[in-house]
This record gives C-alpha cells, sequence and structure tokens, in this order.
C-alpha cells in the first residue's frame, strides 16, 4: 500500500463527524419540539456533509482508492476511529445539548486551526465546515443556558448532562491517535491537546452563564476509540447504519 | 477569441438554471457557479460549482440540470465541485436578493468576520442577531423574532413578525 500515513488522523476527524451525524439523524421526531426535529436534522446533515468530504479524501489519501459509501458501509467496527463520544446512545435532551456543545466547541477549534493545514484538500473542508459548526456551537449554547438557567428540574437535568459527558471528553484531545504524529510532521494536523485550553474556556462560560458548575473530574475515562476500540453501543449503531448496503450490496434509490 | 452563437447560449442557459430548493433565484445568483467555460473544439463546457453548506442535498440535482442544458444544445458537461474558496452569502447577487425579499425570504445580512466567536459574557446573542435587523419579507416591519435558528433547508433559519404574525425564512449569513 502506497498511502500517505497521515490517512489515520483525517479518518479520525470523518468519523467522528460520521457517527455524531448519525446519532443526531435519530433525534428526528424524538425532540422536544418540532422546530427542533429539524435543527438537528440540519446539523446532521452538516456533519454528514463533512463526513462524506472527509471520507471521499481519505479513500483517496489511504492508497486504496475506497470511496466515502465503501468507508462508511463495508468498514468494521474495529476500522472505525472515532471517539467513544459520539458513538454513545442518544440519551435525554439535556445530555444531547451537553454532547453537542462539546463537540462543537472542539470541532469549532479543530476546524479554525486546520485553516493552516498544508493539505489543500483538508484546508478547504475545514474552511467551510467551520462556518457550519459556529451556528452548531450556538444551538447547544443556547438550550444549556435555556436548561440550566431555567426550572428547578430542567437545571438539575442540565447539571446531570455535564457529569454525564465528562469522562467521553478526554480521549478528543489524545495525542496518541493514529496518525496524529505523522499528520504533524506533514504539516497537515493540529495536535489534540493544543485545542484543549480554548475548547475548555468555551464551555465553561456558557457552563457559568447557565448558573451551572463544571462537574468533578471524572475517576474513569473513556480511551481506545481512534485505535477501533469501541463501546458496545457502535455495534448496535454499525448494525442499523450498515444493514441496506451489505445486505443489498449496490442498492441505489 | 470571440464565442459562437451557442457558445453564448449555452452560457447564458447555464447561468440561469433555476436553484432547485429555491427556484426564484438562479446558480448564478447565489453565487455557487464558480465558473463555466466552453472548449468549442472538444464540445465541453468545463462547470465549477461550489456547495452552499457541505451537505447541501442539492447539488446532485444541479449537477443534473447543467448536463442536461449542455446537452440540449449539444455539448457535453463536466461539472466539478470546488470547496475552496468557501461559498459565503456575501456572494448572493442584489438581484437575487430582491428576488428572495419578493418569495417571502430575507435575505442574508453581511457576514460580520469573527462572528459567532463567543465574547466573554451574555451568552444569549445568536449569531447575527443584534448586529443586522431582519426585515419581515411580508409587511417590512424591524421587529422580528427567531424561532429557530434551523429551518427548511440547511441555510435557513425560521423568524416570526412581531408586527404582522407571519413566520418567514430568513437566509442566515454564513
Amino acid at each position: 500500500m502506497t498511502g500517505t500515513a497521515y490517512s489515520a488522523y483525517v479518518l479520525g476527524l470523518a468519523d467522528d463527524a460520521l457517527i455524531y451525524s448519525h446519532r443526531l439523524g435519530e433525534w428526528l421526531t424524538w425532540a422536544p419540539q418540532l422546530e427542533e426535529d429539524m435543527a438537528l436534522a440540519n446539523v446532521s446533515l452538516d456533519l454528514i456533509g463533512q463526513a462524506r468530504a472527509l471520507l471521499t479524501h481519505v479513500g483517496s489519501l489511504d492508497g486504496t482508492g475506497r470511496s466515502e459509501d465503501d468507508l462508511a458501509y463495508l468498514r468494521d467496527e474495529r476500522d472505525f476511529r472515532n471517539v467513544h463520544l459520539v458513538e454513545q446512545r442518544r440519551g435525554d435532551f439535556a445530555q444531547e445539548m451537553a454532547r453537542m456543545l462539546w463537540f462543537s466547541a472542539y470541532q469549532k477549534a479543530l476546524y479554525a486551526a486546520l485553516a493552516g493545514s498544508a493539505d489543500e484538500q483538508l484546508r478547504a473542508i475545514a474552511a467551510k465546515a467551520h462556518k457550519e459548526v459556529r451556528y452548531h456551537h450556538d444551538h447547544a449554547a443556547q438550550w444549556v443556558v435555556r436548561l440550566g438557567d431555567g426550572t428547578q428540574e430542567s437545571h438539575a437535568k442540565m447539571q446531570a448532562a455535564l457529569t454525564w459527558v465528562a469522562p467521553y471528553v478526554d480521549e478528543l484531545f489524545d495525542d496518541s491517535a493514529p496518525g496524529v504524529a505523522e499528520a504533524l510532521a506533514a504539516g497537515v494536523g493540529v495536535l489534540p491537546s493544543s485545542l484543549r485550553a480554548a475548547v475548555s474556556a468555551d464551555v465553561e462560560a456558557v457552563v457559568a452563564e447557565a448558573t451551572l458548575t463544571m462537574p468533578a473530574v471524572p475517576k474513569w475515562r473513556a480511551r481506545g476509540g481512534r485505535d477501533g476500540v469501541h463501546s458496545e453501543p457502535m455495534g448496535y449503531l454499525l448494525a442499523e447504519m450498515q444493514h441496506l448496503p451489505r445486505s443489498v450490496p449496490g442498492a441505489r434509490w | 477569441m470571440t464565442m459562437t452563437a451557442t457558445a453564448t447560449d449555452v452560457l447564458a442557459a447555464v447561468r440561469a438554471i433555476p436553484d432547485p430548493e429555491i427556484p426564484v433565484i438562479t446558480i448564478e445568483g447565489l453565487g455557487i457557479l464558480r465558473s463555466a467555460e466552453v472548449d468549442e473544439a472538444s464540445g465541453v463546457v468545463q462547470v465549477v460549482i461550489t456547495p452552499t453548506y457541505s451537505g447541501c442535498p442539492a447539488m446532485r440535482a444541479i449537477e443534473d440540470q447543467i448536463a442536461r442544458v449542455c446537452r440540449a444544445h449539444g455539448l457535453q458537461a463536466v461539472v466539478t465541485t470546488a470547496l475552496s474558496p468557501a461559498w459565503s452569502t456575501d456572494w448572493i447577487t442584489e438581484d437575487a436578493r430582491e428576488a428572495l425579499r419578493r418569495f417571502g425570504i430575507a435575505p442574508p445580512g453581511p457576514v460580520v468576520a469573527g462572528d459567532g466567536e463567543r465574547a466573554p459574557g451574555p451568552v444569549s446573542v445568536m449569531i447575527g442577531r443584534g448586529r443586522h435587523t431582519v426585515a419581515c419579507p411580508r409587511c417590512g416591519s424591524a421587529a422580528t423574532s427567531v424561532i429557530s435558528p434551523f429551518g427548511s433547508t440547511a441555510c435557513k433559519a425560521l423568524r416570526r413578525c412581531d408586527s404582522c404574525g407571519d413566520p418567514f425564512d430568513e437566509f442566515k449569513a454564513l
């Protein structure tokens, strides 16, 4: 194989977007209001657009010539490089907003930093995506404030949601993930840990505005997603996402 | 080099293709048609388009439409998608903005550099809110409010007019 050494790095970014897009799509008809069904579907659509562009790029980088569909539908669980955060089951709405707050703050910092990437295509994808994820972050932030600074019950649920999401945050900033060193050496990628201070400050500002408190540092923290070691919900997610193209290869609308 | 009548016609026809989701504006007016050139020797029309949003589902329909228009002129279209520079609502032409307004969609305000970067302080400021006034496309009132920042398509937000009470779409600044 004559692939580029940093393709695993780009695959991690692509899989985060793809898997979170799938989870958000599950909210359709389940959100607290009709407008929110549309909002979460719109965020999901942006993410699948980003995933498609990134996966297509991976297919050209890794020397395998795989298409975006090959990569999305024909890989097994161990070959997916997304963090555990995005694969967790859909919880309550407060949990989704806590997850989206962290993930969108992370993507915003990531895509802004990738504006300086030496990989022209990655730079183009990031510049476009950065404009989109600002709206995602804004949306999540507004809900966190509304729920946190809302009723006693919404406050308690939002606070519990911040505690729920905390163990899944570290993995976003893991420098030991495959392809990171190669991506840095090539001037293509961003050191994940370098994004942490800005992302945390971003989240903390929203949490403070929402009259909530940051949860204690969790004792257990998720790891292994970038190496293809996933949690239980991932298999179920893939079974649903990949069922049709695997049962009916080449199916078209 | 002077163009033949066919070349002039086909380029005009490509520029006049309506957006599949907002048919009152053309792909040129929307700013997603980046370039179109005819190579008469080979009979090929090279067209470059760019998506509004990464996940815009109308891209394939636009490509098909360009191919159809070129075929009707006896030419073959080669459509490429360019992501860079990223599309901006600032590229929407004045004519298209007026057409949007007449259609009942508030045109986008100017894109503000650094907009969306959360300044320290109150969080309740939505992107664009407070920075430009979104007038109701029906009654013209400046008193309007956001129902949801995500509307019926990726590029639109849903608003309500506080004067006439009508809900309407707003093209989000991007």
